[in-house]
């Protein structure tokens, strides 16, 4: 357990001394893996208990789209955009996951009702183009100057990367706070066998609620702080299955059941994009996805823990061989 | 009424054939082996490719074109169950939904490497036919015969033939017709070849009438999830009144407001009709 906690504390040293190594190039790429890293957590919190929801977009999009579209068109800060944005994000998630619960909307219907929220989402922010500039996206209004802190809108990277990080780690803390004792436990007896755990006395659509509403509210938190970052949205980017995926994919890759997992996933698909990217060019477009594609379903055929689920299951087995 | 709403409403009635005609497939397949797969309407995409290469690069006649993308497809439907379905049986369902999600982005990206973005098409255009002022599009009068024959031939195969019953007394029950005699991992690769088929035979049907591109699944595929979900997973009756819902609303609603709009109410609707009853209309 103390070895533990001192790598924990050396791996933080590292993330918090890489922006005095790292070029601009890596660590932009660095803040990507920890934003989208940080909305695959999210996403993993109610995929790890089954809940697998391939409409997380429409919670990204909510947050983004909020907050840009307040500083916009009213100047309002995103201090006061992106927890109103969340909040939203929650009401919608609430409007969706409370009857899903009650009707026992699980499965297969789960997955493919919220693939449609999803989809919403996406015809939603193209048909209020006036507002959001449709398929063509919208541009964040740059503060005077470029750098503010009122408009959080800075020109530095390295002040980016360290946002990402605290954002990164607030979704860890949530990843964190639902893997302890009861809670866990709790909500491993929901995915095991709702009827059962029903009848042990849970209330199964608090618990349930509990844990996909922080999903919901977290990923509209990444949303929005991604796209204060990016300063640009579009549809494309923002919403929908080709959003949903790859953020499902990540957790998957890297392994659904462990606090590093959807991280790692993250960091793998975004390094190889990029190596295949830099090394082929433009020329072979779509090679990398077709790897990442075939990547995936022998994974989930052949590790099905991911990829920190495996090391992490191949260790302990050694553990155990040892004694 | 206005006749170019009549209009709206036919057209809209044929495109649901051919909507109906992939429901169907998604269906058994759902129904006999207990798997969506997300990448359906990609495999009509492949399908798609399948007419054009073989009509416009190797010059075969459009129909042996048809043959021969109905068939690639069929065997294509039985590769992925054997290959990525079947080792994932015995696992929680999620997995296998999720293994062919990573088989859409495996061949929306396969086919954006081989065949580029660019939209392409047939070259082939059968003229509209007019009925007084109104204009039907005979691809689609086409399409929706086609489909409807399709249909009601699947339909002999599962109540006349020995296989066909194999195929709807393992979509009953799956352990008991072991007992039976019954080989169901035979009946899997057989429905799932069907399955794929069917998408094939969608496929060219489509290739009359749309552009072909690497991502023109994503055109037509969440609808048609939408479709099946509503008219109840593994039912074959409701994928066809879904489809029949689903392409009237969004061709009402696009005639009347914006497409978009059409298919932001159409969704919304879904969702609504999904927590009156959330085993869809025909729950098996």
């Amino acid at each position: 357990m103390i070895r533990n906690h001192s790598m924990a504390f050396a791996a933080l040293g590292v993330l918090l001394c890489l922006p005095l190594i790292l070029p601009t190039y890596l660590l932009h790429l660095a803040i990507l893996v920890l934003f989208w890293g940080m909305l695959s957590t999210a996403w993993a919190l109610m995929g790890r208990f089954g809940m697998v929801s391939l409409g997380h977009s429409a919670f990204i999009a909510i947050g983004a789209y909020t907050t840009t579209l307040l500083w916009n068109s009213l100047g309002l800060t995103p201090y006061i955009g992106i927890p109103l944005a969340m909040v939203l994000a929650m009401a919608l998630a609430f409007l969706i996951f409370y009857p899903s619960c009650r009707l026992n909307v699980v499965g297969h219907y789960f997955a493919l009702v919220t693939l449609a929220v999803g989809q919403i989402a996406v015809m939603a922010i193209v048909a209020m183009r006036d507002q959001t500039g449709g398929s063509l996206g919208v541009t964040l209004r740059a503060a005077e100057g470029g750098h503010s802190i009122f408009a959080l809108q800075f020109t530095d990277k390295p002040i980016w990367y360290y946002i990402a990080l605290m954002v990164w780690l607030a979704g860890l803390g949530a990843w964190h706070y639902f893997n302890h004792g009861l809670r866990r436990a709790t909500l491993d007896a929901i995915a095991d066998d709702e009827q059962a755990a029903a009848a042990m006395g849970i209330n199964v659509t608090t618990e349930k609620l509990r844990v996909s509403l922080s999903s919901a509210g977290l990923s509209a938190f990444g949303g929005a702080m991604l796209g204060q970052y990016l300063q640009y949205l579009n549809p494309e980017y923002m919403a929908g299955l080709g959003v949903a995926l790859p953020l499902v994919f990540s957790a998957v890759v890297g392994g659904l059941y462990t606090l590093l997992g959807p991280t790692i996933g993250t960091l793998v698909s975004i390094g190889f994009t990029e190596i295949l990217r830099v090394t082929t060019g433009t020329a072979l477009i779509g090679l990398a996805n077709t790897i990442y594609g075939l990547l995936l379903i022998v994974i989930i055929i052949f590790a099905p823990l991911g990829i920190v689920g495996g090391i992490l299951a191949h260790m302990s087995r050694q553990r155990k061989g040892a004694r | 009424m206005d006749i170019f709403v009549v209009e709206t409403i036919i057209n809209g009635l044929l495109l649901a054939g051919v909507l109906a005609l992939l429901a169907l497939g998604l269906n058994l397949i759902f129904g006999v082996v207990d798997v969506v797969w997300l990448a359906y309407a990609e495999l009509v995409m492949v399908g798609m490719y399948a007419v054009l290469w073989s009509h416009s690069v190797l010059g075969l006649p459009l129909l042996l074109a048809f043959a021969l993308s109905i068939v690639a497809i069929g065997v294509l439907g039985a590769l992925i169950h054997v290959l990525i379905i079947a080792p994932l049986l015995g696992r929680e369902p999620i997995n296998q939904l999720l293994a062919t999600g990573g088989l859409l982005f495996f061949l929306q990206s396969a086919a954006t490497l081989i065949f580029g973005t660019e939209y392409r098409n047939l070259g082939v255009s059968l003229p509209p036919i007019n009925i007084g002022d109104m204009f039907i599009s005979s691809t689609r009068l086409l399409s929706f015969a086609v489909a409807v024959i399709a249909s009601l031939l699947l339909y002999l195969f599962l109540s006349k033939t020995y296989l066909g019953t194999a195929v709807k007394a393992v979509a009953q029950d799956r352990d008991i017709v072991r007992l039976m005699g019954v080989d169901s991992r035979r009946i899997y690769i057989v429905t799932s070849a069907i399955g794929g088929g069917l998408a094939g035979l969608a496929a060219c049907l489509l290739s009359l009438e749309f552009d072909i591109h690497p991502f023109v699944g994503n055109s037509f595929g969440p609808i048609l999830f939408i479709i099946c979900v509503l008219g109840g997973l593994g039912s074959l009756a409701g994928g066809f009144v879904g489809a029949f819902i689903i392409s009237q609303s969004i061709a009402l609603g696009g005639y009347f407001l914006t497409s978009e709009l059409a298919y932001l109410i159409t969704f919304g609707l879904f969702i609504l009709v999904m927590f009156i009853r959330p085993q869809g209309l025909f729950a098996r």
